[in-house]
């Protein structure tokens, strides 16, 4: 297994390291059980713009590059465009990761999707319309996405 | 390169000594005859391989004729379970005893021989890693072949009580098989007095080269060939002989033999420096194995709030070579093994770090990872959305 040297730069150098206090939208996904929980802090302007967003992050080396590079593509964007984010092309941005763990590039999309939830459900409207379910953070799944996908 | 580099990973592999390369080179040079040859060449060939296999048989207090030479710890531990129990199923015997935090070697032997038919039990262990005598002792049955039981975890560090299971099995009439790989040269061992059937060890975690280990098999114990052909290693393990590999070998348990008393007591000191230093300076930071009973360059711990490969990584970057038994460094779901099997929640093993000291290690390895470390868990912590102080 061999990260690209993107990850290794994102990783060695994380972007956008943090808590905001001013933050308006949280979102924590992941659990401690299985080794990765990514936290989102964003502060969305009356615009639905993205302004500045930082994370925290318990994980492997996958885990904080994806987080720090989440952050990087989002950040200035509407909330719109930020949920058309797929883990996909936060694997692409990172110039691919090892099939191990594309997981973590799902549960940095799942924490920019929690944190917009947040925003949602601070100013009092349902944000699953808008975002889609949110899987409570802590919750195990069954179904585990630390598998191996199959060779294509 | 004027960073500095400290390699920690001495149960991982070491590096081969300068005095082993050199009685190595010449057996791919000059001295290149197959060991089965009736000329010069060839019977000096022979000679070395015999020349090594006496100083391997030395080191546990063996007869050279018990020391059988294999590719390697994995080779070696296949080998023993298999061997002994296809060799034994005509008796209607089929079981094994293990426990919970060998070697994948052993454990997924085992899980091969249970698709073959045969019965294994996996003793637990304590918090520490210890195997308890008086589970060992309920757990042989009337058609218990072959009890199989680390002298010491690759991992944690910890040293079974060999001698006591060593005694327990020829009392109860079982044969004892160990897995060596990690004490060999290490610590004192002794196949006569600890009453050791079967014993698998490795040349590359002495200061040896990598692709040759041996087995040694107590004279008189039957067991069928494990690799046919050729008829070499008196039948049991053909293919032609890897000289320069077994010389290596040879040289670096002699070495290991004569040294073991200075060099443990060295590398002890070290341990403790290192370990003594870790806890001191790092909160939350917990020595996991046996707090007295552990190899002597084996420095095991957990961190809490962060994940071993992040860990890992950062660590490299800072020179420092460990690993670790997190998850998301063995490609699995789960931590390692013998961290569940010493009773640690999944959230507490995925922050494991092992460093292992060995030969080459100094005061200034020791205080260079003592500077780093700190430096490194303490930057992960404030990445971590779990950490709270």
């Amino acid at each position: 297994m061999q990260y690209s040297s993107k990850v290794m730069e994102h990783l060695m150098n994380p972007r956008n390291v943090g808590e905001l206090e001013n933050a308006n939208a949280v979102g924590m996904v992941g659990n401690a059980k299985c080794g990765d929980i990514m936290q989102m802090f964003m502060v969305i302007d009356d615009n639905e713009v993205i302004q500045e967003v930082t994370f925290k992050t318990f994980g492997c080396g996958a885990a904080i590059a994806t987080s720090s590079m989440a952050t990087e593509l989002v950040k200035g964007q509407t909330i719109k465009e930020a949920l058309a984010l797929t883990n996909t092309a936060v694997m692409e941005a990172l110039d691919g990761l090892p099939p191990v763990k594309v997981h973590c590039s799902v549960l940095a999309e799942e924490a920019i999707r929690a944190a917009l939830a947040d925003y949602y459900t601070r100013k009092g409207i349902d944000p699953t319309p808008i975002v889609g379910e949110i899987k409570p953070f802590g919750e195990d799944d069954d179904d585990h996405h630390h598998d191996i996908p199959e060779e294509e | 390169m004027d960073k500095k580099f400290v390699y920690a990973d001495n149960a991982a592999t070491t590096q081969v000594d300068p005095r082993v390369i050199d009685k190595m080179l010449p057996h791919f040079s000059e001295g290149y005859g197959n060991a089965s040859s009736l000329y010069g060449l060839g019977q000096r060939a022979h000679e070395a391989v015999e020349e090594a296999r006496k100083k391997v048989a030395a080191v546990i207090n063996a007869e050279p004729k018990e020391i059988f030479f294999t590719s390697g710890g994995t080779e070696s531990d296949n080998y023993a379970l298999r061997g002994m129990m296809h060799s034994r199923r005509a008796g209607g015997r089929k079981h094994l005893i293990t426990t919970t935090i060998e070697h994948p070697a052993i454990l997924q032997t085992c899980k091969a021989l249970e698709k073959e038919g045969f019965r294994v039990t996996r003793l637990p262990v304590d918090q520490h890693g210890l195997v308890d005598l008086k589970q060992l002792e309920e757990a042989i049955c009337e058609d218990t072949v072959l009890v199989s039981i680390m002298a010491a975890n690759n991992e944690i560090g910890t040293i079974e009580p060999i001698a006591e299971i060593g005694k327990l099995c020829h009392d109860k009439g079982v044969y004892f098989h160990t897995d060596a790989v990690q004490a060999f040269g290490h610590i004192p061992l002794d196949v006569k007095a600890m009453n050791i059937d079967m014993l698998s060890l490795s040349g590359h975690k002495i200061n040896g080269p990598k692709g040759v280990g041996a087995i040694y098999i107590r004279s008189g114990l039957l067991l069928e060939p494990f690799i046919t052909g050729g008829g070499q290693e008196k039948g049991r393990r053909s293919g032609t002989e890897n000289v320069p590999g077994i010389v290596g070998l040879g040289e670096a348990a002699y070495l290991k033999m004569t040294e073991m008393e200075e060099e443990s007591t060295r590398v002890r000191a070290l341990q403790r420096r290192l370990i003594d230093g870790v806890l001191a300076t790092i909160p939350q930071a917990t020595l996991t194995g046996h707090p007295t009973q552990r190899l002597p360059g084996n420095c095991s711990f957990v961190f809490a709030a962060i994940e071993g490969e992040s860990l890992l990584l950062f660590l490299d970057h800072m020179g420092v070579c460990g690993s670790t038994g997190s998850a998301c460094s063995t490609g699995s779901l789960d931590p390692s093994h013998v961290l569940m099997g010493i009773g640690l929640a999944h959230e507490v093993a995925h922050g494991s770090l092992r460093l292992s000291l060995g030969r080459f290690n100094t005061e200034e390895d020791v205080d260079h990872i003592l500077e780093v470390l700190p430096q490194v868990v303490a930057r992960l912590r404030s990445m971590s959305p779990v950490w709270k102080d």
